[in-house]
């Protein structure tokens, strides 16, 4: 070993290359290496919309993010303390996001003439000086993996090439003292049937280890101590896959079988991934020819008795909505998942944005309101799913559940539950007559509600003497049958909206350690993380600031607008124009203060802790200037 | 009309997992399958005929009334399950091939029916039809073709024919009209039959064999609208024009048309065409036996295009009757291939082994 590694607190570093380089692969990698040591983490991938968009140039660009830290890590962080870039494209794509003094280890292999005019580089940025303030560490990657693997003579140069993304991961594992064993059991499983390209890419692997030991160039080593967490088994999870999860777990406990409709589209396919996997936990899945036949495909399972799910990203909503209205007129429980991108139209497809609230909130004809429940942080999918059938099932209603790209594809460690511990979710179908009509009989009225929770029953076809007939056109309360009758009409509208109103939501939790704050800032969804970590920064920093975090939208919790009350001024960050704070705006008549950025990935921390910092000054100046910079 | 039409030699039945009514039970009959609403339909229209044949029909089968399911879209046809105690579900337009696909694959101990019109299921809902009938789910599809828009009072349909004045088609429609039937042969279907809702034993022997096909079974009815588009299948529907028009297609007996005394049979042309020649003159040559199983659709195809909307020659009765396996017991049976190759159902222990994954790290 060429020395002791050296203590850090808290590393990000960022893997980026060509969209064919292999960097999503290498960040998973190194992420699964760090989550084995015990660090806390958090994960952002960021990749081009197109498959792959001509090699080395800007749009063609791919990129891996990871945060991790000793202590508990809420963000994948905003700059890197290490930036890989595999050739010019990801140099100049990245550079401006790293901060002076940040290592940066180039591929100077494909820093050729020809590369580096395809991104308007006329001189080399290795050589011409312009990288000076950073720490550049020139490493020949591509021609050094090649020549580690010569004796490979079956393999193509081209192929060797290949695995120099193994070769980066073995340096980077060297340098921040990774274990290495588990990439090495993936590398065997995934090219178990192809001896020579799993040899060639472990011999890369170590070749990049020992490459780490033996050059002067990088001589310091660098150890991240575990973070201090709650005691339990751990392993990392992607938003995508914890909601797919959270979905067959609430199968599971639910005892009805999971059917999803769904249509490929991004962000959101790899839910349908993961579930079409799933057989064996006898979950369905449907590949529908549209979004409409997807949403389709659910609700005719919902009606037969069955868990009905269907996922999409904003796009795909705009097409379910009449669906949904539909199945808000049926009453019938239904799960929506939408993993929410940048938009307008087909907007930003890979990257994130929260500018779907107000379409899941209003967006179908008539009065149809639905539940909306938001996940903060990628583990929080799983919990978020559960709780979305808790109330679907229970108040049997169409329910929403608004993910977003950064949660979908971002990941940390989660604390795995044991399935015996997971809420009870079981459902009481209706099998008996509920009603007794004007002579005294006994009649199933599919339209009597529970007192409670306004739910209306449940029948499941092939429960005798239960038959009936629901549909979209009005229906008359209680019969169900058809009614053009006005105050039936007036009735069922705010019956319809008196349920939803009424789901039990727990109450919101406010952060506030000093008691003394005047300045609250509320989220929802994956603004999560960055809120509060800046809001950690601020209070380090000696402010005084509270902080809350809904994963109700509707109904809201019921407390808070006695704890918006409670506050002089609210700060409420989202990653859209202001959707939240017209909503909590027109229900509290509370002033709220907005933060914005639509750039399709998440908040800064450093922006944030700028708008706290203008409103805690703004407050001990005067109240009403609190108009700067960020906030308006 | 013969009978041997609905025994195709079809391996199992579409109502083959539906519960039957126990021994002892006593057999439904149509007033069972007769909901408490009262039918809105314009006097005359053809609706009542076939909502008349459906609930004459259902007890036949022997299943459970509450293992039935008719789904429907937006139209006149539409409204067809408020009006049978079975269960129902009147959805949105179009859709319903959609929410039926789901229903049907979820619950394979229902059967389940679609009814939709020309509108709801060649128009709005085209994407659906054609999946459903390409996927071979085993639903069967009613489709009310009365050749216009009756709900929305008289515009022009998909099956309109061209130059049809409406009030959405002042000078006359410009648009070429489907044909119902090639475009569900070209969909892949497994069953396409056309039926008439005035004929009430024909129709109700399609019915037979449509829901008997284990499969998507997809069921054009000639439906009069005397409202807004009377006296549309008027020529087909006279006894003096009918004879003469009408082509009843019988496996495996020659496609003809006409009376005893003025029989025309179809035969085929050396470039693969048919045409109707005078029995006369059809001595020697290729007659076209009507073979519903043929699993190639060339021929069904070619007799779903003997009407060229003129009504010359009208075949009616089973085109195609094949055995495809269907998308509903493919789905299920990778479903149980699954779980048997894990062992066991899922519980507990097979959760907790899904949500830990290859890749777990302790805290103490
Ligand atoms: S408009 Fe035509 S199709 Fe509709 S109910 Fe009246 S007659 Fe029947």
């Amino acid at each position: 070993m060429a020395n002791t590694p050296a203590q850090l607190d808290k590393v990000v570093i960022r893997f980026a290359g060509d969209s064919g380089d292999g960097m999503q692969l290498t960040g998973d990698r190194f992420t699964s290496e760090t989550a084995a040591l015990g660090n806390d983490l958090s994960t952002l991938p960021n990749f081009p919309a197109e498959i792959r968009a001509p090699s080395g140039t800007l749009p063609g660009v791919s990129s891996f993010q990871l945060h991790f830290a000793d202590h508990d890590v809420l963000t994948p962080g905003d700059a890197p303390d290490v930036l890989v870039a595999m050739n010019p494209a990801a140099l100049k794509a990245n550079l401006a996001d790293v901060p002076r003094g940040a290592t940066i280890i180039v591929n100077t292999d494909e820093f050729s003439r020809r590369n580096l005019a395809k991104v308007g580089y006329t001189t080399n940025p290795i050589e011409d000086g312009s990288l000076d303030s950073w720490q550049v560490r020139p490493v020949a990657l591509t021609s050094i993996t090649v020549e580690a693997l010569a004796e490979f003579e079956s393999l193509t140069r081209k192929e060797k090439e290949r695995a120099k993304n193994m070769f980066a991961l073995g340096l980077l594992s060297w340098m921040f003292t990774r274990p290495t064993a588990g990439t090495e059991a993936f590398l065997k499983s995934k090219f178990s049937d192809k001896p020579d390209i799993l040899a060639a890419n472990l011999a890369a692997l170590y070749a990049g280890l020992h490459y780490g030991e033996t050059t002067e160039e990088f001589a310091h080593r660098y150890e991240v101590a575990p973070a201090a967490a709650p005691a339990g088994t751990y392993r990392n999870i992607t938003g995508n896959t914890a909601l797919a999860y959270g979905f067959v777990a609430a199968s599971h406990r639910s005892g009805l079988p999971l059917v999803l409709g769904s249509y490929p589209i991004t962000p959101a396919s790899d839910i349908l991934h993961v579930l079409a996997g799933l057989k064996r936990y006898g979950v369905m899945t449907l590949q529908a020819e549209d979004e409409i036949g997807g949403i389709g495909m659910a609700l005719g399972a919902a009606f037969g008795g069955a868990l009905g799910l269907t996922t999409t990203s904003g796009p795909g909503i705009a097409l379910k909505s009449e669906t949904i209205g539909l199945a808000a007129a049926l009453e019938l429980p239904l799960v929506i998942v939408d993993v929410q991108r940048g938009g307008p139209s087909t907007g930003l497809p890979t990257k994130t944005e929260q500018s779907d609230l107000l379409q899941a909130m209003f967006g179908r004809n008539g009065e149809s309101p639905v539940p909306i429940v938001a996940p903060q942080s990628p583990a929080d999918c799983f919990d978020i799913a559960m709780e979305a059938v808790r109330i679907a099932t229970t108040y049997r209603t169409p329910v929403f559940v608004l993910s977003d790209g950064y949660l979908a594809n971002g990941s940390e460690p989660w604390r795995v539950p044991s399935a015996r511990d997971l809420p009870d979710l079981k459902v009481e179908f209706t099998t008996e007559p509920n009603a007794t009509d004007d002579g005294g009989e006994p009649v199933f009225y599919p339209y009597q509600r529970d007192p409670e929770t306004l739910a209306r029953p449940w029948v499941a076809p092939g429960t005798p003497g239960l038959e009936h007939r629901i549909g979209g056109i009005e229906k008359a309360n209680l019969t169900g049958d058809i009614s053009y009758d006005p105050d039936n009409h007036d009735l069922m509208v705010r019956l319809r909206a008196a349920k939803v109103a009424g789901i039990t939501v727990p109450g919101i939790e406010v952060d506030d350690p000093t008691g003394d704050a005047e300045v609250l800032v509320l989220g929802w969804g994956s603004t999560y993380g960055p809120i509060a970590a800046a809001v950690r920064e601020a209070r380090s920093l000696g402010l005084s600031v509270a902080r809350a975090h809904l994963r109700h939208l509707n109904p809201f919790p019921a407390n808070l607008g006695e704890v918006l009350r409670s506050y002089s001024r609210v700060l409420v960050p989202e990653m859209n124009t202001g959707q939240l704070a017209l909503l909590l705006r027109a229900e509290y008549l509370v002033d709220v203060q907005s933060v914005n950025q639509v750039r399709g990935l998440p908040f800064t921390i450093s922006e944030l802790v700028e708008a706290i910092t203008t409103a805690v000054d703004a407050g001990s100046a005067s109240p009403a200037a609190a108009t700067v910079g960020a906030v308006r | 009309m013969t009978s041997h039409v609905t025994d195709l030699g079809m391996p199992r039945s579409g109502v083959a997992d539906v519960p039957t009514l126990g021994e002892g039970q006593l057999p439904l009959t149509k007033k069972d399958f007769t909901s408490d609403q009262e039918v809105r339909w314009c006097p005359g229209c053809g609706d009542y005929a076939v909502l008349a044949a459906v609930q004459g029909f259902l007890p036949e089968l022997g299943l459970r009334r509450e293992n039935i399911v008719f789904v429907s879209g937006i139209g006149c046809s539409s409204r067809f399950p408020y009006y049978l105690d079975t269960y129902g579900m009147h959805s949105i337009h179009g859709r319903a091939p959609a929410i039926a696909t789901g229903l049907a694959t979820s619950r394979p101990d229902l059967s389940v029916w679609v009814v939709t019109g020309d509108g709801d299921a060649l128009s709005i809902g085209g994407n659906h039809l054609i999946h459903a009938l390409r996927r071979n789910v085993n639903i069967t599809i009613l489709l009310f073709n009365n050749k216009i828009y009756g709900l929305t009072k008289g515009q022009y349909s998909p099956t309109s024919e061209t130059g049809t004045i409406t009030k959405s088609t002042p000078m006359g429609s410009v648009d070429t009209p489907f044909n119902p039937l090639s475009l569900a042969l070209g969909a892949e279907a497994t069953f396409v039959a056309r039926t008439m809702d005035s004929d009430r034993a024909h129709l109700t022997e399609v019915l037979r064999a449509a829901a008997s096909h284990r499969g998507a079974a997809f069921v054009e009815i000639y439906q009069n609208c005397p409202i807004f588009n009377d006296g549309a299948f008027q020529l087909i529907k006279d006894r003096d024009s009918q004879a003469a028009r009408l082509v009843k297609l019988v496996h495996g007996e020659p496609v003809s048309a006409g009376t005893e005394n003025d029989r025309q049979v179809l035969v085929r042309e050396p470039n693969g065409s048919v045409t109707f020649v005078p029995e006369a003159e059809a001595a020697g040559r290729p007659v076209v036996i009507h073979d519903a199983t043929d699993p190639n659709p060339t021929a069904a195809f070619a007799l779903s295009r003997l009407d060229d909307g003129t009504m010359a020659h009208v075949p009616m009765g089973i085109f195609r009757s094949i055995s495809r396996p269907t998308n509903d017991d493919l789905v299920r049976e990778q479903i149980a291939t699954a779980v048997e190759s894990a062992g066991r159902p899922s519980d507990d222990t097979a959760l907790d082994a899904l949500l830990r994954g290859n890749d777990t790290w302790t805290v103490e």
